[in-house]
Parts: structure tokens; sequence; C-alpha cells
């Protein structure tokens, strides 16, 4: 069994509730902190521990942390964020619902540490039964001194608000998140200036995912340099991952980063295999936004080696042959999957969701949306997959923010790993509405084509 | 029906705009228009949004520039029990598609038409965070999860029977 450092408490009864999770260990890093450690100790230990942003960009928190401009007199502020839009991702949901302890006592060390008074969680709209959870166990945290006024006589006082979105992807982008959370609509800001600077009515401000700030409680509790012993390189400690799709045990696993991506699919610890006896297609590792990949370069990186589930792993061979661990929604498709349908999913996905400032992303998700509708009805043209190619490299790279990146990425996937499946759509426009493509020569074991491991 | 919220849901507006700082209440307009949309039908008229404006004390545009950006606030009315079944691709791998297409036939509307009697709406939406649980529907403030035929019959009968 893997060591579980966030939901190793998960399947006790009523462990959402303050008595059960301080009578079972919850409370002790806080106390901790309050017995002796300074802001400055507190970020140190982050960074000794090398916890990268668990949102998706995976970038050092306890640098981040340092970022953080502290001018005299001026308020600064922690966000949490539990947006979680990206298609496939459902695990900071997880931790809010069954742990809301762990995350206010997350939320508690790490306001601490950045000398923040005020704290909000602004979480999706549609997780609406959610905030009462967490604002029960913000109310019992109060009664028992961990929030309100000189917090267990230490003359520290933190408040921890919930925010409520109303169905907006994009409001998980950071900037985004600031807007809305300031009562307006949803539109990126163009950097710089960084949060860290001018973030939340002007004062800066940290924004983290939920999973990050869950994992300083751990992190404080058994040390940086313990937390930084699990995983490879720079992939420390465990990583929340929620699977779904075509297997037999979709869920949300915690994986120290040490494993395989095949023992993470086959392993009756994690998702059990393939469901209804299917053979294994293609996955989307990371949450919709990562390059989608054949079920032979998923499990062996082209140089032929196993590949591992880690930042570095899923990575492996860039985009050309690799993809990215992002925040951690691993979508699994079987043999019976169409690709461009998925891919027309996921096309629709972004258009909805662009805020519709810059044209290269307005513009461009509808028209990828038209064009892949057209191929997965049967009435594409075989010119339209090098327009499909054409658009998405016109949006990436040249938008305010990562959305534009995040809707181009996956139907440049899809073409690099599956272009002979949209062609057959073109070349066969009756049958493509009667059935699917299927495996072709995607499927594990088969190797590598050597086209693709030639140009690596 | 005049638009006035209650004296207890007025309480909860003064908690709402005491969550942040002095000045800042524009903070506030989100989740306000969340209450307004319960309170006031399920959607938010002209009427509704011009009532949120005088509340916050801030401009009435400033108020619909933020309604119509958010895709839970219903700019038409909506029948009484709305289904927002999830169309994503992790939901459509595991059957959504089906699912739509059944409650289309058994309600015998198309998405984003409602019932002749104004109970039920559909209305198709973007993953909501439920992708291992599917195919899924938010109803009201809860998730309908792992949704089959026989699932969707039952949940009709249950709005059914409230509905009476
Ligand atoms: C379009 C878009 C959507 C995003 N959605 C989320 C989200 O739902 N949750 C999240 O934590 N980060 C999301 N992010 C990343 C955030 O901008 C930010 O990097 C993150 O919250 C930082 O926290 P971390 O360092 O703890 O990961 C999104 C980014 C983009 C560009
Ligand atoms: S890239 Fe898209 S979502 Fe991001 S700011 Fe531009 S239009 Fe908005
Ligand atoms: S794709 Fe439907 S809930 Fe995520």
């Amino acid at each position: 069994m893997a060591r579980k450092l966030l939901l190793d408490k998960a399947h006790i009864e009523n462990i959402r509730y303050y008595d059960v999770y301080r009578a079972n260990g919850g409370y002790a890093a806080a106390e901790k902190v309050f017995k002796g450690m300074s802001p400055e100790q507190v970020v140190e230990e982050v960074k000794k521990s090398g916890l990268r942003g668990r949102g998706g960009a995976g970038f050092p928190t306890g640098l981040k942390w340092s970022f953080l401009a502290k001018p005299e007199g001026v308020p600064r502020y922690l966000v949490c964020n539990a947006d979680e839009s990206e298609p496939g991702t459902f695990k900071d949901r997880y931790l809010m619902e069954f742990l809301p302890h762990l995350l206010i006592e997350g939320l508690l060390i790490s306001s601490f540490a950045l000398g923040a008074h005020r704290t909000y969680i602004y979480i999706r709209g549609e997780y609406a039964w959610i905030p009462d959870i967490l604002e029960e166990a913000i109310e019992e945290a109060k009664r028992n001194n961990w929030l309100g006024k000189n917090i267990q006589g230490t003359g520290y006082d933190l408040e921890i608000y919930v925010q409520r979105g109303a169905g907006a992807y994009i409001c998980g982008e950071e900037t985004a998140l600031i807007e809305s959370l300031e009562g307006k609509r949803g539109n990126p800001r163009i950097k710089p200036p960084f949060p860290a600077v001018k973030g939340l009515w002007e004062s800066p401000t940290v924004v983290n995912n939920v999973e990050t700030l869950a994992a300083v409680v751990p992190i404080i509790n058994i040390g940086g340099e313990e937390y930084a012993k699990i995983g490879i390189g720079k992939s420390t400690g465990t990583k929340l991952i929620s699977a779904c799709g075509n297997i037999n045990k979709p869920g949300v696993y915690e994986i120290g980063m040490d494993i395989s991506v095949e023992e993470f699919i086959y392993s009756d610890e994690y998702c059990g295999g393939i469901a209804n006896g299917k053979r294994l297609k293609a996955c989307i590792p990371g949450g919709s936004s990562v390059p989608i990949l054949p079920a032979n370069l998923l499990l062996k990186t082209a140089k032929g080696e196993p590949r591992m589930m880690t930042y570095e792993g899923l990575n492996d061979g860039g985009f050309v042959t690799g993809s990215m661990l992002g925040s951690g929604g691993f979508i699994v498709l079987d043999e019976d999957q169409c690709v461009v349908r998925n891919t027309l999913t996921l096309a629709r996905f972004y258009h909805h969701e662009s805020c519709g400032q810059c044209s290269p992303c307005r513009e461009g998700t509808g028209w990828m949306k038209r064009v892949l509708n057209n191929i997965e009805n049967g009435k594409g043209k075989m010119s339209d997959i090098d327009l499909l190619w054409d658009i998405q490299r016109k949006i990436e790279g040249n938008t305010i923010c990562p959305l534009g990146d995040a809707a181009a990425w996956p139907i440049a996937a899809a073409i690099r790993h599956f272009r002979d499946e949209f062609e057959w759509h073109v070349l066969n426009p009756e049958e493509c509405l009667k059935r699917n493509y299927g495996l072709a020569h995607y499927a594990d074991p088969l190797p590598v084509p050597a086209a693709v491991a030639a140009a690596v | 029906m005049a638009v006035q919220f209650s004296e207890e849901k007025l309480n909860k507006v003064k908690e709402i705009i005491a969550r942040y700082p002095e000045g800042k209440h524009k903070s506030a307009l989100i989740p306000v228009l969340h209450l307004a949309q319960e309170s006031f039908g399920g959607w938010l008229s002209a009427e509704t949004m011009d009532y949120v404006a005088s509340l916050l004390q801030i401009t009435p545009i400033e108020v619909y520039e933020v309604a119509t950006f958010y895709s839970m606030f219903n700019m038409q009315p909506v029948g009484k029990y709305l289904f927002e079944v999830c169309q994503t691709g992790p939901c459509m791998i595991s059957g959504s598609d089906q699912i739509i297409d059944y409650i289309k036939k058994k309600l015998g509307i198309g998405v984003g038409e409602t019932t002749a009697d104004g109970l039920f709406t559909l209305k198709t939406v973007e993953c909501l965070g439920a992708c291992g649980y599917a195919p899924m529907m938010q109803l009201g403030k809860h998730f309908r999860e792992h949704l089959t035929p026989e699932k969707v019959d039952a949940i009709i009968e249950e709005c059914r029977a409230k509905a009476n």
C-alpha cells in the first residue's frame, strides 16, 4: 500500500466533524506551528518539501509564497482556488466534502505563513451543497478558537469565508477568479502585475489550489524533508488523481509519485483495469487541457521505458510523444470510443468557456468546434484536418490567458496521434455515423510507430 | 410579484456584505444574485436585477453584465425542475448521449425546452466535476449520478410527486 498523507483518515466515520478530526490527530500541525514556528519557518518547510501547485501548472508553492509583496500597512490575502472545472477533475470536491477540516487547517497554517487575516475559498457554483459543509466546519473551528480573534492565545486573527462562483470555467484562472471575487465578469487580467503584487482589491494575493493548501498539513506534521523523500526527482509527495472514463473503478485516489501509469490503470488498488474486458485505446492523463496519448505511448515512453505517474514522467517526450500531469484528471478511453467525438466535446467546452476577450480564442474555438462537428457528422473534407491544425496553431501563444493554449493542445494532440481516425471519418461519411473507428494500431502492447520514435 | 427580499433574506445580504472589507461590497454581487434567483422564481428578470443593483448601491449595468456572463444565472424563466445534464468528454464516453436522448423522449421536449405543464426544463451543460460518477445531472442543489433510464424515470416521478 502506498503511503497516504491526505486521504489516510478519509475512511473514518464522521471525520467531517471537528471532534472526530481532532481526536484523530487533526490540528496537530496548526498546534506545532503556533507553539514555536515563525511564518518564515513555515514557508521554509514548504520550500523544503518541494510541493508543487496541484491546480495544474505545478509551480513550486514555497517559491510562489516567497514572491508575495509585503508593503507596510497593506493587507495581504490568501485565496483558495476551489473552482475545479477542468473536465476529468473532481478531486478537490472529494477533499472538501469528506475532509473539510483538513482544508481549513491547511488554510490556517498557510494564511499565518503569508500574514493574511481574511482568506476566501472560491468554490464553483455548481458544488452548491459543499459551502454548507465548509461553513459548518468553519463554525466548529471558530468555536474551538482555531479561527477568529487571538487564535490559541497567539494574537493572530483569521477569518475564512466561502464564496460561490456561478458557472464559468475561466474563473479557475487566478486573475479571472480575483475579478469574479470582486463582483465582476471573469475576464482574466493582463499580467504583469502579478497577483503577488496586485491581486484582490489591488492588494498582494496568493491563489492556491485546494489540494496544495491541504498538503501543507502533512508537510508540517512530518517535516518538509520527510515529505520530499516520497516520489521521484522534482515530483515530491503524494498526488490526488481523479480517474474516470472506461475503467473498472472510477474515483479519487492518492498516489505516491513513484508508480507507473500501467500500475495505476491495471492494479486493483487503483483503477482496476479497463471496464467490460475491453482494451485500452487512449488516455488524457491530466485533465482535458493536456494532450491525449494513444495506449502505446501512454504506458511506455517513446524510448520504451515504463511511463511514470509524475510531472516529468507524463511530460517525457514533450508534446510530440508525451503529455502532462496537469490537474490529475485521468480520463481513460476504451476501444469503442471515438477520438473525433471526444475532441469535439472538448472543443465545444472551450468555446463555451472562452471569456471572449481575445479574438484568437473567441473565434478560433468556435471554428474548431464547427469544423470538428462537420468531420464527426460525415460532412468533413480532407483539407479540414489541416485547417484544424492551422487554427490551433494560431491560437496557441496569442492570447491573454492560457485558456487559449488549453483549447489548442487537445486538438493538436488528437490530430498528431489519431490522424488516420480523422481521415477515416472523411473517407467514410456514412459508416462513421453508424460505428466507431475502433483501435487501429494504437492499443497496447503494440510498439510505438517507428516514425514517431524517430521524431524524438 | 413585487421583488422584495424577506426580513430574513435581507439579514443574509447584510451578513454577505460583512465578509468583505469596508467599501468592497460589490463583491457581494454574485452571492446576492444566487439568493435572488432562488427567491424570485428561479431566474433573473430585469426587475430582479434592478432590485439587486439598488440593494448593493451599484448601477444596473454592473448587475446585467455579471448576470449574463455566468451560466448558472437564468436569463429566462425555466421549469420548476431543471435537468442539467453534463455532456462533456468524460460523461460522453460514459453514455451521456444516450441519457440525454432518453430524457428527450420521455419528456417529449428538446434541449433548452420546457414541458407544457411548466414542470421540467432540459438543459445540457459542460463538466460539473462528477466525471467519475457519470452519466450525471444537476437537479437543484444536488447532483444525480450514475444515471440509467430507470433512475431517470424515478427522478421524474419524484419531481411529479413533489409538485403535487
Ligand atoms: C483556464 C484555466 C482554468 C483553471 N482552473 C483552475 C481550477 O479550477 N483550479 C485550480 O486550482 N487552478 C486552476 N487553474 C490554475 C490557476 O490559474 C492557478 O495556477 C492555480 O490556482 C494556482 O494554484 P497552485 O499553485 O496551488 O496550483 C486554471 C488555469 C487556467 C488557465
Ligand atoms: S485566452 Fe480566451 S479565456 Fe483567456 S482571456 Fe483570452 S478570450 Fe478570455
Ligand atoms: S464530464 Fe461530466 S461531470 Fe465531468
